[in-house]
């Protein structure tokens, strides 16, 4: 009779027992989406616990890598070697777009300022010095330009905002990409350091003349002027939700099912496409050793692809374009967790 | 039959003392397994650029090319900026309090000053960002370029964010820590000392000078010192206004950088072995740096302590 009861205990404890812990860590750009995911999915499956840190994208690398966490972040996806250190095992899952927007200070000028690649690429490699230059004033009819330096600002942190941002210059300019490439951080040819988001923001806002680049969400949280940047289809666009999802859907054309997830999407086709749009990914293995964790983790990843892209939006995010789900779903049908996979959601589509 | 007293008095004694020594020795022994581990994990860069580290400016991460030089040099010269800034300053604070300001007025000034080392440095660097960078730009700079425009210290364009920012708002950190040493190396200076040189007919100015800052040398120097440690490894402020661009250049109004800053801005985004040693390796020099530093105003204190007055009892 006892020994039923306590049979009984046992089982009604089981469930808490069984929550399974899951902790990731890496990029800080995802992160408030990241953590509204994981505040609304643990409110119905109290049985998953959750934790991701946002310590940035290399820390994310290097911890998830190092197998400290179960999934890392990153707004810059790991280098060939890096993968190949890990016998790779892993799988690049995009979740949301961001775009990175050129900020600038120029008292007396109202106007929303027009930049064009060669414009870009000039100011960043120090070729451009002048506001009144005739390679700006001639794509910014109507808008009288002062004759004040300009005062290039960049991240003095490693960042994935860099990356995206280097990657963009090493596509449009053969000069950069060979004096300067592209990088979490690089050698800048010009210019002052801001450390983060607010580092540049600050930097930009006090110094006359200031221009930088930051998170489109975090200029439009902080009312900052940002420009339009010309796309490859010679269209001036400004930095929209929609403009970074059609981006995206531009970069599509180029992919197939199977194309890997690292690619680039910086400088796309597409009329209406912003074209320094940015990926963000969750870095999960090809294998996991526990299958509880594994199942777990897939069914909250494809919630997120899924029913979590609609917060995106209010949240300052561009969703992924729904023609990429059956992709990610093929990916993540392949985790598998003691040769048996791990996937659990809907059967195919 | 009791156990004597002085026996167990003994092992008692014997049991502290070991304990004591056991947890002195750990002291030194940590410096020595920090050393060791940052050269550990800076072998590679070590390694692979010699020397050339030390004077080279390239720090490329793209193409793995890392030279601190830029580093060192931003670090020596805005702490040597903040010295000469904050010295004459935090003396003036010490000396006014001790010798000439009214009883009444001494306690609470002694007290803001000291309040300013409780300020947190990320308060000071956006301080620097929206007050003192804009104050410099309207009303210092164009004065100073407009008298010494000539000079290659203030030649070049002032953006803001620059070397003499970062001095300025290091001066400004480490004032409360030499000006509260100093006051209370100046106050343990025996009362008889200025009562013989104003007997001798000096001005109160002339017994500070002669009599009341020489006893005290010691203590004065060793304040400096904490001070100029803590210029060192200061970040968060430095990093905020100084620029964190990669350049030695002689214009204080130039953008420049610091170990500690870029220490600080890159070490959670290195991702490659190289990149990981290189920021390893400026840990390491900005280590063996403030080591030696200290070790020469020991050797300073000590010194000047033996060979003057009994300097070091005002301590």
């Amino acid at each position: 009779m006892r020994r039923t009861t306590l049979l009984a205990l046992a089982l009604a404890a089981a469930p808490a027992a069984a929550q399974v812990q899951l902790n990731g860590a890496g990029a800080t750009f995802p992160n408030i989406i990241y953590q509204d995911w994981i505040l609304t999915y643990g409110q119905t499956h109290p049985d998953v616990k959750l934790n991701y840190q946002s310590i940035g994208s290399g820390g994310g690398i290097r911890q998830f890598s190092d197998g400290t966490v179960d999934f890392g972040g990153s707004d810059a996806p790991m280098t060939d070697s890096a993968i190949a250190a890990i016998q790779g095992n892993v799988l690049h899952i995009p979740t949301v777009l961001g775009a990175i927007v050129l900020t600038y200070d120029l008292p007396g000028v109202t106007q929303q300022l027009k930049f064009s690649p060669d414009v870009i690429a000039g100011i960043f490699l120090g070729t451009i010095t002048k506001w009144n230059d005739a390679r700006i004033a001639s794509i910014n009819p109507g808008v009288t330009l002062p004759a004040t330096d300009i005062v290039v600002v960049h991240r003095s942190d490693g960042s994935g905002t860099t990356y995206g941002f280097t990657d963009y210059l090493s596509k449009v300019s053969q000069d950069w990409a060979q004096k300067v490439g592209k990088g979490p951080s690089v050698n800048w040819p010009v210019g002052l350091g801001g450390k983060g988001n607010e580092g540049v923001a600050s930097t930009v806002v006090q110094t006359p003349g200031g221009v930088g680049y930051v998170e489109l969400g975090y200029a439009t949280a902080n009312k900052m002027a940002f420009g339009l940047v010309q796309n490859s289809a010679g269209k001036f666009v400004a930095p929209t939700l929609d403009a970074v999802t059609a981006a995206l859907a531009g970069a599509l054309a180029k992919m197939g099912p199977t194309t890997d997830f690292r690619v680039s999407i910086t400088n796309p086709d597409g009329a209406d496409a912003y074209p320094i749009a940015t990926m963000t990914w969750l870095l999960l293995h090809k294998s996991y050793a526990d299958a509880a964790k594994a199942k777990a983790l897939v069914q909250f990843v494809w919630w997120a692809e899924t029913e979590g892209q609609a917060k995106a939006p209010t949240l300052g995010y561009a969703p992924l374009p729904a023609q990429l789900r059956p992709w990610i779903q093929v990916r993540l049908r392949s985790i598998t967790a003691g040769g048996r996979a791990a996937w659990s959601g809907p059967a195919a589509r | 039959m009791s156990v004597p007293l002085p026996t167990f008095h003994n092992r008692g004694d014997r049991a502290y003392r070991v304990t004591l020594t056991g947890l002195a020795a750990l002291l030194p022994l940590l410096l020595v397994v920090v050393g060791a581990e940052l050269a550990v994990r800076a072998w590679p860069s070590i390694h692979r650029f010699g020397f050339n580290f030390l004077w080279t400016g390239r720090w490329d991460p793209v193409t793995e090319v890392y030279g601190a030089g830029p580093l060192i040099f931003g670090t020596l010269v805005s702490s040597l900026l903040a010295l000469l800034l904050a010295v004459p300053l935090a003396l003036g604070v010490a000396i006014f309090l001790t010798e000439f300001a009214p009883k009444w007025l001494r306690r609470p000034v002694a007290f803001l000053v000291e309040l300013l080392a409780a300020v947190p440095s990320v308060v000071y660097g956006v301080w620097g960002i929206f007050v003192l960078i804009p104050f410099l730009r309207g009303h210092v700079v164009p004065g100073l370029k407009a008298v010494l425009g000539w000079s290659p210290f203030f030649s070049g364009v002032f953006y803001g964010n620059s070397m003499l920012a970062g001095g300025i708002i290091l001066a400004i950190m480490i004032v409360p820590y030499i000006a509260a040493v100093s006051r209370e190396v100046l106050l343990a200076v025996p009362g008889s000392q200025r009562e013989a040189a104003l007997g001798l007919g000096a001005t109160r100015w002339e017994a500070v000078w002669s009599a009341v800052l020489p006893y005290g040398r010691a203590g004065v120097i060793g304040a400096v010192m904490l001070g100029l440690g803590r210029a060192l490894g200061e970040t968060m402020a430095v990093t905020m206004v100084i620029g964190n661009r990669h350049d030695i250049g002689a214009s204080l109004l130039q953008p420049g950088y610091t170990m500690a800053a870029a220490l600080a801005n890159e070490f959670s985004e290195a991702t490659t072995g190289m990149y990981l040693a290189a920021l390893f390796e400026v840990g390491l020099l900005l280590f063996v740096i403030t080591v030696t530093v200290n070790a020469l105003a020991r050797l300073l204190v000590w010194r000047v302590a033996r060979g003057g007055s009994a300097g070091s009892r005002a301590l």
